[in-house]
This record gives structure tokens, sequence and C-alpha cells, in this order.
């Protein structure tokens, strides 16, 4: 009997040590670079934890009684076929386990969705394929460009060696100031496309003719990749999204080459 | 029971009936007319098969070698569809042919000449959605949910997926009210509703659903159908519509739909556990209110899907909450048939192993499915891996386990021969191996953040992807050892005893004579 805890714990310890090994790879979320990332990232780990008891529990009990319970041993079957307390028991106890996993989420969500008083306000639009980006308010206010995949073709078509950020790398970063409130308005011209950064724990759809949003405030200076989340048609392989967080001086001198950019633009355009 | 079969073979000589193709064609006998679902069915699985072969084979590695993004596009959503509407559908109601009259002791289903139309419409529907790879512009590729205003850019392809989906439609709701009229009125005398067999239960209850939603599927495919055609702007906002309204029809009927493809696995399952146990059903009355109480609930959480198209905090709440509550009654189901099991006395038969691997991976897909029930965490894991992996959990080791468990449970049965158990036994460890070996990997990669429907991905992704790829070649050439099994079980299987599972007690195993002869039940057992 002893050796059998004794194998039993190392079993579960084992696992446990496993299953803590896959939570620090890259295997997991990505690390959170946001409030809401890291909520999201600490309520999936504790669902994960929440999940593997009741597996353990309940196939424990199931593999136990088919290693004991067989024909082959001459086991003889019981008779008994229904018990109301039994029952209402495992009714119950899942319905409570759900309202400790639904509060914290509830929560979360009500802060996913308070979009109000940002800093900042970017419209990303999803177009086949690519992203527009406008800085609709906050410091940046007026700077416009579009974002496209920079691999270059030739890596795609395996003519060329694959780089780090394969597919996730563009030629215009969507800048933004570490620390501040972003709030991002988005829609699509053409069909269906979703934004979709995983370390700053947004995604949301944008929908040609309407207007959804969303918002997030980065935590640390650093480049953060995502992807179109919506199937978008041919192409939708091939638009990723980029963020790059800055300091808030250099922020401010990328505002102010970019502006400057736009003017000279503007005045060629005008001549 | 002697006496009864004496009857049934004393009725034998009336087996008159057209041979050769005619037989087929004309046939109105609920065993033929089940067989032909059933081979209908694998027929549709070879080839939503060989489609998902294409898939893993681009997937293999990064860079695109064999599939262009569009016609990989087109392969992820003909996939979807055939393996849907063409493979798990018609597979259940299959079943629901052979065993419903079997088990409730009716002579046949009610609607006899309405069942061999809504099976004849199969193959023309199928035949218009495999042909669709070949019309200029190539097969629908907007995914198998069709997102319009995607699915309004496509070409004929989409026209036809959007009949083919229609007449799909119409085989489905014939075939639900034929079961519901069977199992209301032809039950045999002393069979009162909480006397059915469980597998009775989950299908009159899965033949609600689809009345219930198969003509919201109808009715939103042909609304894309005039938006596309006749100048309508149901979807299209620049005309007042909303592309947004599509996902909320769509999922009312897609959600029920999930329920469709698992309610009659349920049902099987409750009957191979069983019979393996030597042991009743525990709680069966709970199984009724719980597969019933799903059913309900799977009407009301539809909006789940779309918790990244922007709905008010409210709504968010609701669908979070009422979808977390289902895996209350699912887990009762879970319950019950562990404690059936307990001090059961237990024998593996290759049924058996595949209920038991159905539970185990079911409650897996189970999880994750309570895990995307959560909004933020659904937040960063819809439309990724994840949720491929989730689907596939309650899917492949859902309804198709519990299907490979149904048809080498009743095959002895509907053939009179045995299949060869040892090699049934490979074909359930096969699958299991490689079934886990496709799908598990998958959830990291959701995590990690590949989104679905990609035809390349980043570099981080490729040695999971490569894992996964290997492990569906495996699981798809495990699928013709099955068919070899059921071929040879068919042509040269060993006779079957007149009991071939001493735990069995529906009855088509204690009414009936083995094979069950062309005409069966032609007088009522009395169910005591």
């Amino acid at each position: 009997m002893r050796s059998k805890s004794a194998a039993t714990l190392a079993g579960v310890s084992a696992l446990a040590l496993y299953s803590s090994m896959a939570v620090g790879s890259k295997y997991n979320l990505p690390e959170p670079q946001s409030v809401i990332a890291q909520d999201i990232y600490d309520q999936h780990i504790v669902l994960m934890w929440i999940c593997l008891v009741i597996f353990i529990g309940v196939f424990g009990v199931m593999f136990y009684s088919v290693l004991k319970h067989r024909k082959s041993l001459g086991y003889k079957a019981a008779n008994f076929h229904h018990s109301t307390t039994v029952e209402i028991i495992w009714t119950v106890i899942p319905c409570l386990i759900l309202v400790v996993m639904a509060w914290p989420a509830t929560k979360t969500v009500i802060a996913m969705k308070d979009t109000s008083s940002p800093d900042i306000t970017i419209k990303a639009t999803g177009y086949q394929w690519m992203w527009g980006y406008d800085y609709l308010q906050g410091e940046g206010e007026g700077i416009s460009f579009f974002s496209k995949l920079s691999t270059p073709r030739a890596q795609i078509e395996n003519k060329a060696p694959k780089g780090e950020n394969y597919l996730l790398e563009v030629d215009n970063h969507v800048v933004v100031p570490v620390g501040k409130k972003v709030r991002v308005i988005l829609t699509a011209n053409d069909v269906l496309h979703a934004w979709w950064v995983p370390a700053l724990g947004v995604k949301q759809d944008a929908i040609p003719g309407f207007i959804r949003d969303t918002w997030f405030t980065a935590d640390k200076p650093g480049i953060y990749r995502g992807q179109c989340a919506e199937l978008c048609g041919k192409d939708h392989g091939y638009m990723p999204i980029v963020v790059e967080v800055m300091d808030a001086d250099e922020y401010s001198k990328w505002v102010a080459a970019k502006s400057s950019a736009v003017k000279t633009s503007m005045h060629l355009e005008n001549k | 029971m002697a006496a009864v079969h004496g009857d049934a073979h004393g009725h034998e000589h009336d087996d008159h009936h057209p041979s050769g193709i005619m037989r087929w064609i004309t046939t109105t006998n609920h065993k033929d007319i089940g067989t032909m679902y059933l081979w209908f069915s694998f027929a549709m699985f070879l080839v939503g098969g060989t489609l998902a072969m294409g898939i893993r084979a681009e997937l293999f590695q990064p860079g695109i070698q064999i599939l262009e993004p569009e016609l990989f596009n087109q392969f992820t959503t003909l996939h979807g569809l055939i393996m849907v509407f063409g493979a798990i559908m018609p597979a259940f109601v299959g079943f629901a042919n052979w065993q419903v009259p079997l088990m409730i002791g009716a002579p046949d289903m009610a609607f006899a000449r309405m069942n061999n139309w809504s099976f004849w419409l199969l193959p023309v529907a199928a035949t218009l959605l495999v042909s669709s790879f070949f019309v200029p512009g190539g097969a629908a590729a907007g995914g198998w949910t069709f997102y319009p205003p995607l699915s309004t850019q496509g070409g004929l392809g989409v026209d036809l997926m959007i009949f083919s989906v229609h007449i799909l439609g119409a085989s489905s709701i014939m075939g639900s009210i034929n079961i519901i009229t069977t199992i209301l009125n032809m039950r045999a005398p002393g069979m009162t509703l909480m006397k059915m067999p469980m597998f009775v239960w989950t299908w009159l209850i899965t033949a609600y659903l689809l009345v219930l939603v198969m003509p919201v599927l109808a009715g939103v495919v042909t609304m894309l159908l005039t938006d596309r055609h006749f100048g309508t702007s149901f979807f299209n906002a620049a005309g007042g519509g909303d592309p947004v309204m599509f996902q909320h029809i769509f999922w009312f009927f897609g959600h029920p739909e999930v329920y469709i493809m698992i309610l009659p696995s349920f049902g099987i399952v409750s009957e191979v556990i069983p019979t393996f146990s030597r042991k009743p059903l525990f709680g069966y009355s709970s199984m009724v209110y719980a597969t019933a109480s799903i059913a309900i609930l799977s009407c009301v959480v539809w909006a789940h899907h779309m918790f990244t198209a922007g709905m008010p905090t409210v709504g968010q709440l609701f669908f979070m909450y009422a979808t977390m509550l289902i895996a209350v009654p699912t887990g009762v189901k879970v319950f019950n048939w562990t404690a059936t099991m307990w001090r059961g006395s237990m024998s593996f038969e290759t049924p058996m192993l595949f209920a038991i691997g159905f539970i185990f991976l079911f409650v897996i897909g189970g999880f994750s499915g309570v895990i995307c029930a959560i909004v933020p965490i659904d937040i960063q894991v819809q439309d990724t891996y994840y949720v491929i992996a989730h689907f596939h959990y309650v899917l492949v080791s859902g309804s198709l386990f519990a299907l490979f468990a149904g048809a080498y449970y009743w095959i002895p049965k509907w053939t009179g021969r045995m299949y060869n158990e040892t090699l049934g036994k490979w074909h359930f460890w096969l699958s299991m191996f490689f079934f886990n070996l496709t799908f598990f990997v998958q959830h990291f990669l959701g995590l990690a953040g590949m989104p679905r429907r990609i035809p390349d991905y980043n570099l981080q992704f490729a040695d999971f992807n490569m894992i996964s790829s290997i492990g569906a070649f495996g699981f798809g050439l495990t699928q013709l050892l099955f068919l070899y099994i059921m071929i040879s079980c068919i042509r040269s299987g060993e006779k079957a005893p007149q009991m071939p599972w001493d735990g069995a007690t529906t009855l088509e195993w204690t009414h009936l004579p083995t094979p069950a002869p062309y005409h069966s039940f032609e007088k009522p057992p009395i169910v005591k």
C-alpha cells in the first residue's frame, strides 16, 4: 500500500513538473505585456489546474474501476442504478466550481470593455491584405499610414532562408507610447478582418461599415507581433500586425519625424 | 424469447424485393436505407479526410509547397462542410435508421418512402459540393462558416455550396421528422418514453433540434444567395445590412448543430458502456434530463462563437454564463458513465475501447470548451489552433469514436458476422495514438499564437506543425484499416453467435435473431 501511494505521489509530482515546464515554454500564451493580458494569462493557468484536478479525480476513479472491476478477474457486477443524493451532489459541485471560474472572468470582461478616456486613439482599418492606421486623437494626431507584410516573396516560395520574424514583419510599425491607454477603433474596407496582438491581450474583429473598439496599455517598451485572426481571403496569412512600444521621449521624436514627413508629402502633393 | 425467434424466421420467406441496383434505388426498408447512409457517410469521410491530408501536407513545413493559399482555403472550407454535413450527420442518421426501429420494436420507419428520398438527396448534394472544385474560380473558400462579405465575393463554387446546403438541409429535416414520428408513434406496447433505450432518447431530442435549426440554416444561405445575385443587402453595410447579423443567424443554427453531432454519440456510448460493464446504466432518468437540458441550453449560447465580433458587456457575460452552464449536464453524463462502470464486470472488446476512449478524450474537449467559454481567454484563443484542437477533440474523438463504437457494437446484428477483434483493437489503439499526436499539440500552437486557416506560419510553430501532420497522416491511414475490417467482416467474418454481447439488454438483442431479418417486428414485442 505504501509503495503504491509513493508511486502515486511521484506520478503526480512528475505531472506537475511537466505541466509547469509547459507553462514556462513558448507553447503557452505569450508573456503578458498589459494588465488585461496578465489577467488572461493568470486565469488560464488557474483554469488549467482546476481542470487537471477534476480530470485526475474522474479518471482516477474510472481507471481504478477499469483495472479492478474486470470480468477477466472474475469480478461480479453489482446491480445499483441510481442514487438521488449522489446525483444532486455531482450537479451542485460543478455549479460551484463554475462560479469560482466566472467571478474573475466577469471582472476582466468589464475592464476589457471600458474604452473610456484614452490617451491616444488610433483607427485601424483592415484591407485585403494590409492594415491602415490613422492616429485620431492624442499625441501624434494626424499621422496616417499603411502597414504591409515585409517578408520577401522569395522566403515564402522557399527560395531564400526564412528570417526570425518570417510572416510577422511589416514595413510600418504601429508606434505607441509606454504606459498610456491606447484605444483602437476598428473597421474594415472590404471583408471581415481581426486585429490581434496576443502579448497585449487584444483581439477585435474589424467589420466593414461598422465601428468597434478595444484598448490596451503596454507595460514595457518592445515590439509585439500579431496576425489577422479572421479569414479574409487568399492572403489572410499575410497581414501581420506589429506594435512598437516606445518611451515617451522616443515616441515624441517618432511623432515629430512622422508629422514632418506627412507635411512634406502634403507639400509635394500640393505643388 | 424462443417463440419470438420462430416467429421472425417464419417471415423470412416474405423478403421479396428487387435485386441488384434497383434494390437500393427503390428500397423503403429501413435497414437498406441505413446501410446506404452509413456507406455514403464513410465515402464522404474519406473525401473529407483526403482534403485534411492536403491541408496537413501543406502545413508540414513553413513556406508554400503544394497548395497555393486560395486552394488551401478551398480545402479547409470543403473539409469542414463535407465532414459536418456529409460524414458525421448522415452517419448518425444511418444509425438511427438501422437502430431506432429495432430498439423500439417497430417494423420500419414511419415514412418509408420519404426515408428513401431523404437518403437519395444526399448523393446529389455531395456531387454539387465536390464538383465545385472544378468550376471556374474553384470551390467556396470562405471557411465552413462562410461569413459574408467574404462569401459574397466568391464565384460559382459558393452558389453550388449554397444549393448543396439547401438540399442537405431538406434531407436532414425529412430524416428528423421521420425519426420523431417513428419514436412517438411506433414504440412497442409497454415501451413508455421513460423505458426507451438512451440511444433512442438522444435521437428524439436531436431530431427536435434538427427540425428547429435546419430551416434557420436554409434561411441564412438563401439570404446570402439573394445578396449575391438579386440585389438584396441583408449582410452588406453599404445597403443598410449587417455582416454580423449573418453570424448571429448562422450560429443560432451552428451551435445546436454541434449538439446534433454529439447527442447521438452520447446515446451510443450509453448503450455500449452498460453492455460491456454488465450492469444497468446509472442514473437513466438524469441522463434523459441532462440530454434535454443540453439541447435547450444549446439554443441560447450561440454568440459565444462571436466574442471578438464585439457585443455589449452584458451580452458577453450572458453568453459566457450560459455556455459554462452546459458543463453541468455534460458533467452529469460523464459521472453517470463512470458510475455505470464502477463495480461492473467489465470486458474490453473494441466497442468498449472506443466508448472509453470517447469519454477520456471528449472530457479533454469539454475542458477546453469551458476554457473557450471564458470570454477573456476566448479573446486570445478564438480563431486559433486552440479552437481547432478543441472542436476536433469533441468531433473526432467525440462523434467519430462513438460512431466507431456503434459500428463495432452493432455489426454482428446487422451482418450476422463478427469483425476481427484483434484488428479492431489495433484500429482503436492506432486511432487513439495518432489522434492525440495530431491534435494535442495544436492546443500549444493556438496558445502560442498561430491563427487558424493560414497556409503558412512563422518558424516558431514549425516543430509542432510537423508532429501534427505526421499524426494526421497516421490517423488517415488507420481509417483504411477500419474499412478493411468492415469489408472482411461483411464478406468472410466468422458467424456471429445469437448473443455476441452477453450484457446487452435492448430489444434488438433480446427479441431478434442474429442477423436481424430483412423484415423485423412485424408483430410488436411486448415490453414489460
